[in-house]
């Protein structure tokens, strides 16, 4: 029956010492203990879901970056097309140009040609026109020297000149 | 040849035991074991008993007594003596007339109980003042931190769940406390020599004090609606004396099986080692070969049963902390 009789004595140290115990630890113990446990814990969660943000932030900058790099690609691409336009526009102005340039100047250059051709020809006219009166005049000269040859002269030459005229009419 | 020499050996190790055990009351060996004392008795060496003699604090009719329980060994001192076998109080210090004085004595579980607290609060200061001493955002615990941390936050942890979110901060600090307490002392019980091996744990005494502190930590810090719940229930008219009868009980018998339960299972796992090594010496007398393989046996036997009382030391401990912060975490419950 001892066993399960408590014995007052044990009773007695076991609640002073207990008591003694539990205050001491509850006092500087344990509160110490949890509560830096605690402050690891939240810190490390903090730490995991800061660490979750970058790696998402990470992400999403990379990808922002993947779309940087083709946009630019793309203009780029573009630019260099525009380039080419802008340098054929060019290269095709500038022939077009040159073409009209060459055509003026040789259309000056003909114009120029025939005035110079017409003038010459008018002087070679005019020379031809001298000499054959010249020539006219000393043929004549010689041959007019009876009466009858003069007269016969003046017929024909007035007979040419009309016939001359009603060609001219006719043409 | 080696099966001759072992037997050999194993004859000189046995013949002393032999010897010892043609007269051995088991009963008086495993009852001595498991009770309490006033001397805390180590070994015998040579027929020489070596023992602590414990004082011995008494408050008798004509007032306090404080002497050497050395005294006693022979017979009445200061009118005082130790109960006979088959008397009342058997084991106990008693007066001349037979009555039982007011006995506050350093008894051997007395020894024990200020020891293990002394070595709990060092061992739990020891741990906090780590966590003082160090940043515990920058450094991970070792050596004695990293061993006390899980299981202080297991305990912690299991006090949130029960008891709630809004004030279970309140009752951790007990409820550790209680833990570290039951399970180191239940640790020492185990260990076979001086500083250990008293049964504190197997004790009524002292697993009745740490069910009363908890009933009182329960009922004490109980809700409006707790108390409302106990003496006016929530049920049909007839119903409510009836009810009221069975909470006041089970208020009453929580703390009663959370004794029991404590007290029951560490004086089991007592008593069973205690058998197992009682074994070798009661076949003893027989010798030879029976001796030998029941030596082997029970050697076996008994490192299984350590085992055993190692983890059961651990969940007694934890039944217990876990039990409180329930009957807390009831106590807390809100409309």
């Amino acid at each position: 029956m001892n066993l399960i009789t408590p014995d007052s004595g044990l009773l007695f140290w076991m609640v002073l010492i207990f008591g003694l115990v539990l205050f001491i630890l509850a006092k500087w113990g344990f509160p110490a203990i949890t509560s830096a446990i605690e402050k690891r814990n939240t810190h490390i969660a903090e730490s995991l879901r800061m660490a979750a943000e970058a790696e998402s932030r990470m992400a999403r900058l990379g990808a922002e970056q993947a779309k940087l790099i083709e946009q630019t690609k793309t203009e780029q691409g573009k630019m260099l097309k525009e380039a080419a336009r802008t340098r054929d526009e060019i290269l095709a102005k500038a022939r077009e140009d040159a073409e009209a340039q060459t055509a003026r100047m040789i259309a000056q250059a003909k114009a120029e040609i025939d005035a110079e051709r017409e003038g010459m020809m008018r002087d070679v006219r005019r020379q031809v026109a001298t000499l054959s009166v010249e020539v006219a005049e000393k043929v004549l000269r010689k041959t007019l020297s009876s009466d009858s040859e003069q007269v016969a002269l003046i017929d024909r030459l007035v007979d040419e000149s009309a016939s001359a005229d009603i060609k001219k009419e006719v043409n | 040849m080696i099966g001759k020499k072992l037997a050999i050996l194993v004859s000189f190790i046995l013949l002393p035991l032999a010897a010892a055990g043609q007269d051995l009351d088991v009963s008086e060996v495993i009852f001595g074991h498991v009770g309490d004392s006033y001397e805390w008795h180590i070994t015998d060496i040579g027929g020489k008993s070596i023992a602590i003699h414990l004082p011995i604090i008494v408050r008798a009719s004509d007032g306090w007594h404080c002497f050497n329980s050395r005294h006693l060994e022979e017979g009445e001192y200061q009118g005082l003596h130790i109960a006979g076998k088959g008397q009342p109080h058997e084991g106990k210090l008693v007066e001349s007339d037979g009555s039982r004085p007011f006995d506050i004595s350093i008894t051997k579980n007395v020894l024990s109980l200020m020891i293990g607290s002394l070595l709990l609060i060092v061992l739990v200061l020891l741990t906090a003042r780590w966590y003082k001493r160090h940043d515990p955002e920058r450094e991970t615990p070792h050596g004695l931190a990293a061993l006390m941390e899980p299981l202080v936050m297991m305990v912690h942890n299991m006090a949130r769940e029960s008891i709630g979110e809004e004030d279970y901060r309140r009752y951790s600090p007990y409820l550790l406390t209680v833990f570290m307490f039951i399970l180191l002392n239940n640790f020492l019980g185990i260990i076979p020599f001086f500083p250990g091996g008293a049964n504190l744990t197997g004790n009524i005494a002292c697993t009745l004090v740490l069910a009363l502190f908890t009933f009182f930590t329960v009922n004490l810090t109980g809700t409006r609606h707790y108390y409302k719940e106990m003496v006016n229930p929530d049920v049909p008219g007839p119903l409510k004396p009836l009810m009221a009868v069975i909470e006041v009980f089970s208020a009453l018998i929580k703390p009663l099986s959370l004794t029991i339960r404590l007290f029951a299972n560490m004086l089991a796992g007592h008593i069973q080692i205690l058998c197992m090594v009682c074994i070798i010496f009661i076949v003893a007398r027989y010798g030879g070969v029976l001796l030998g393989g029941m030596s082997v046996i029970s050697v076996v036997f008994g490192i299984f049963l350590d085992c055993l009382e190692m983890l059961i030391s651990f969940i007694q401990a934890y039944i217990f902390t876990m039990l409180s912060s329930i009957y807390i975490g009831l106590a807390r419950a809100k409309g």
